[in-house]
């Protein structure tokens, strides 16, 4: 039973990190990232290092996440500076 | 970055400070149970991150002022090194405060047991000193990168010394 979770994590975590790379929009990649680090914390916990997987979900999941977005909101209005924001930032 | 709707705010009001509580429980836990520091002090700063997304800087930054991090980063430092040093009549580093008695030195019991808060003598000491310094750093990198965000969305005219 635990073997059957390790591998379907093991596969999850190769399928969101494909789809990372795969996606054009990057709001979309960059969630597909955080889902990783989160899958990947998961497999540390089931890995029996429970110090290193809350590391990963705080760090991996949270605060990378929260900087690439800000990050991407900041290239989106050096791209279209002035009136363009509004309609970049709602897709 | 501009605040998000009603609703978001509302949620991050209500259980943002569970995130807080728990990065607390973490840093404070962090001889008995999986984490410490570091690890807490990163819950706490996810907790930074969410205030700052859902309310959008303008108004975080009216709130705290952004040296606030600065000076926990480098009073976290300065715990630390000052916690290693203390010791120093036998080691750097030395537990002086273990099997003393007093809030950090209550003896452990012999057996299987759940562990004792109390009993850990100066590792409390430096998780705490590492958790501050860890909160300071990471929610000063999150609202420096905001500044430099609107830095680039004014247009770059404006300069970043006008935001205090």
């Amino acid at each position: 039973m635990m073997d059957i979770a390790h591998i379907a994590i093991l596969l999850m975590i190769v399928i969101s990190a494909f789809f990372a790379i795969w996606f054009d929009n990057l709001l979309n990649a960059v969630i597909s990232l955080c889902v990783m680090s989160l899958l990947i914390s998961l497999e540390f916990y089931i890995l029996q290092a429970p110090d290193v997987a809350i590391a990963e979900a705080g760090i991996g999941a949270g605060l990378t996440t929260a900087i690439y977005i800000m990050a991407l909101k900041a290239c989106r209005s050096s791209r279209w500076p002035g009136k363009g924001n509004d309609k970049n930032e709602r897709s | 970055m501009r605040p998000l709707s009603i609703v978001v705010r509302t949620i991050c009001n209500i259980f943002a400070w569970f995130v807080a509580i728990f990065g607390a429980y973490v840093i404070l836990h962090g001889h008995l149970t999986p984490g410490g520091g570091f690890q807490g002090g990163a819950i706490v700063a996810t907790f930074i991150a969410l205030l700052l997304v859902a309310h959008g800087g303008k108004s975080f930054l009216g709130w705290v002022k952004k040296e606030i991090f600065s000076s926990f980063e480098g009073a976290g430092l300065v715990a630390f090194v000052c916690v290693g040093f203390l010791g120093l009549s036998t080691t750097f580093l030395y537990n002086f405060l273990a099997l003393k008695g007093g809030l950090f030195g209550s003896a452990v019991p012999i057996g299987p047991n759940a562990g004792v808060l109390n009993s850990s003598g100066t590792i409390a000491l430096a998780n705490i000193a590492v958790g501050l310094e860890v909160v300071g750093g990471l929610s000063a990198i999150l609202i420096f990168m905001f500044l430099g965000m609107r830095y680039v969305s004014e247009g770059g005219k404006e300069g970043v010394k006008d935001d205090k």
